[in-house]
């Protein structure tokens, strides 16, 4: 996972401008010409958009910030509209490792459960960077096999 | 005697007499009276002529539900939305009131057709417009997402995206119905082109391929493969020697195969992906085959995944897209019942007993904390919403409304310099699907060779990608669509002019952009979901077997509205 990591990370910036360069080169006129190289299916530097039916990103912070926080927001602080988004930032109810893991597994209300598309690895990553990030302090880690428990 | 009618509004005639004779249907008792609505049943009143969908209404009404099926599968309608007419309405609704929450098209054909039937309605809507998810963003639109980053879009006069719903396929009756009686002009979506692309990052090096060759190349390949096993026998077993020279016939059509059945460059196959050089008029008029990929090449670079999307029902042509935007069709209605409705209204409570419903709200303009009352409450706000809401249901229908996640999609508009689509690569309309995150490109559908600025949407799409994209700012999920874009475009980078982009987990008054049911949470929940309970009945797509699509808003509406009228009845 790690060195996949890492190349990803790498190769995103350098596809970009590889992306361009031999997109331009084509003919405007009938793209579907021969020249163009290999495009690489690289993810971006957090690891996503590698793939539609499953979250890629390596790490806890990773996939915090390109899936979490699509709702509860990059500062963990949530959102209200009509409704609301809680926020984890100092959330008691995360005292429980296994509530936590229980949510993204599960779903609650209208939350999906995106654990369906995360490893066990995955979501015990994600659930103890929230655990001691925003303001949260739990010691106790979760682990890949409560994951597997929970599902 | 029956006769044929030319019905602007129901669309299609058929010689009624013939087809009543095949099922013995009763039908000398035509009008059943009834309150003088303007629904389209109103057609009963001058009973002949008839339109297809005013006959269905009427045999479901004369002979019930077994000859009403029966005669729909000989119309061939019985696969599609259930929709056969407004539930009548008639008799005294004494003047009971019924509140609707929610001003999206579920709400809005509540409100319609209840105080057709002489209900008292007031409707509360949380946006500043109604509609909900029919939804259009035009230049000069502003749209505040959920974490505050705000878009002011740029597109010129006449360009738009509609982040929602943006097509209706012809078998959804009931929202063509409403188009059609409400004046909501429609034009043809172009939902398939030949010409447009299919495109894989990992096929062909990247570049797009025109549907055409795939599709034809594709069908040809499997059609002569077919023959080679009629030939050799090796279907013996399913199809007799007579059947065998039909099936050898209807390869050879559907393949494009020459007199030798053989899928190979020629005029046949030409005629299907189109030629190398086309015929023309005059000397240099010879035309010149195309030669079809290989078998291998198609198989392998996975594009045949691309050309089966448009043959699902609800994307079969024809089908639409309203003139100037989706919120045609709400700003219809808000026209007929836009005086019953009370914008920036959000609403914090609902309380039924014996004798009503109250709900408490606030305005979110000024704060100002408010109350309604009515008789019933017809509520079609989003679950992801209404599970927020305290609110005394029974337990069953409070746990069906905890029981649906709602789905994760974004859509990014692009707006160009002009419509280099057209001009440099003869897409006129229609939709290009890729690999990439982008995971479509839909040309307009309108305004064909027109000179200037133009918009297309340049993502639409679900699951992980989706979750990725709404993480990032907007301005960050136009750059990327541009990004991703050019790789099928390279036009792009030159062309762009600006974006706007939705990430409906972001949207302030929905949190997710359907309703996405289980199999198990179906069996489990549904019923209490679109139970009346107590005073209290809930509409929407969320209580509907289309979810996402206007159709199971509105239908879900009217079956409701159907279901309380008769226990208004019963007193």
């Amino acid at each position: 996972m790690k060195k996949t990591t890492v190349l990803l990370g790498a190769a995103a910036s350098l596809a970009f401008a590889s992306i361009t360069a031999s997109a331009l080169a084509q003919s405007a006129a009938e793209p579907s010409g021969s020249g163009r190289a290999d495009i690489v299916a690289a993810g971006d530097a957090d690891g996503a958009f590698v793939t539609p039916g499953k979250f890629s990103e390596p790490s806890g912070a990773k996939m915090y910030k390109r899936v979490c926080a699509g709702c509860h927001m990059p500062d963990a602080k949530g959102a209200k509209g009509a409704g609301s988004y809680p926020a984890l930032a100092g959330d008691q109810n995360l005292a429980s490792g296994d509530y936590a893991i229980y949510v993204v597994v599960k779903g609650l209300h209208g939350m999906p459960a995106v654990g369906r598309m995360m490893t066990d690895q995955q979501v015990a990553d994600v659930v103890n960077y929230i655990r001691t990030n925003f303001g949260n302090k739990y010691k106790d880690s979760v682990t890949a096999a409560q994951v597997k428990a929970v599902r | 005697m029956l006769h044929l009618r030319k019905d602007t509004r129901a669309g299609e005639t058929l010689p009624v007499t013939k087809r009543l004779k095949r099922h013995s249907i009763p039908i000398g008792l035509a009008h059943q009276g009834g309150a003088a609505r303007e629904d389209f049943l109103m057609a009963f009143d001058s009973v002949l002529p008839m339109s297809k969908r005013d006959l269905l209404a009427l045999i479901g009404r004369s002979a019930g539900a077994s000859a009403m099926y029966l005669a729909m599968s000989s119309l061939g309608q019985a696969q599609a939305s259930p929709f056969t007419g407004v539930p009548k309405l008639d008799g005294d609704s004494k003047g009971a009131s019924v509140l609707v929450l929610g001003a999206g098209l579920a709400g809005l054909v509540a409100a319609l057709e209840l105080r057709r039937a002489g209900y008292k309605v007031q409707v509360l809507e949380y946006n500043d417009r109604v509609g909900g998810r029919s939804w259009t963003l035009r230049g000069g639109d502003r749209y505040t997402e959920l974490g505050g980053a705000t878009q002011n879009c740029e597109f010129a006069p006449g360009n738009y995206i509609n982040p929602g719903p943006w097509r209706i396929p012809h078998n959804h009756y009931a929202i063509m119905h409403y188009c059609q009686e409400l004046g909501v002009a429609l034009e043809p979506f172009m939902q398939l082109n030949y010409n447009a692309y299919v495109h894989s990052t990992k096929a062909f090096g990247g570049a797009p391929q025109r549907y055409r060759h795939i599709q034809a190349d594709f069908l040809g390949h499997v059609s002569e493969l077919m023959v080679k096993a009629v030939n050799k026998n090796a279907l013996a077993d399913a199809v007799t020697k007579e059947d065998g020279e039909i099936l050898m016939a209807a390869l050879k059509n559907l393949g494009a195969l020459d007199k030798n059945y053989r899928y190979v460059a020629g005029p046949a196959s030409s005629e299907r992906r189109g030629w190398t050089k086309g015929p023309g008029g005059g000397l240099s008029a010879e035309p010149i085959p195309s030669d079809p990929l290989t078998l291998e090449t198609v198989l392998q670079s996975g594009l045949w995944r691309n050309i089966s999307a448009s043959m699902s029902s609800t994307h079969h042509t024809a089908i639409f897209q309203p003139v100037g935007g989706m919120d045609m069709i709400p700003r219809a209605f808000e026209k007929q019942v836009g005086d019953l409705i009370r914008l920036n209204s959000k609403v914090t409570k609902i309380t039924q007993d014996d004798r009503g419903v109250t709900a408490d709200y606030v305005d979110t303009k000024t704060g100002e904390k408010l109350t309604a009352k009515a008789d019933w409450c017809m509520c079609t706000i989003p679950l992801s919403i209404l599970s927020q809401i305290e609110m005394n249901v029974s337990p069953e229908m409070t746990a069906a409304i905890g029981a649906v996640p709602y789905e994760a999609s974004v859509k990014v508009g692009l707006e160009f310099k002009r419509r280099f689509w057209e001009q440099d690569e003869q897409i006129y309309g229609g939709i290009t699907t890729t690999d990439l995150p982008i995971s479509q490109i839909s040309y307009p559908s309108t305004g064909y060779g027109a000179q200037g600025r133009s918009a297309l949407l340049g993502a639409y799409g679900f699951g992980a990608f989706a979750y990725e994209f709404t993480s990032l700012s907007p301005a960050e999920r136009v750059a990327r669509t541009v990004e991703w874009g050019a790789q099928i475009h390279p036009q792009y980078k030159a062309e762009f002019l600006n974006g706007v982009s939705v990430g409906w987990h972001r949207v302030p008054w929905t949190q997710g952009c359907f309703g996405t049911w289980t199999e198990e949470a179906r069996a489990e929940h549904y019923k209490n979901l679109c139970q009346i309970d107590g005073r209290i009945m809930l509409a929407g797509e969320h209580a509907s077997y289309i979810p996402a699509w206007q159709e199971g808003g509105i239908t879900s509406a009217l079956d409701a509205i159907g279901r309380l009228h008769q226990r208004v009845m019963a007193g």
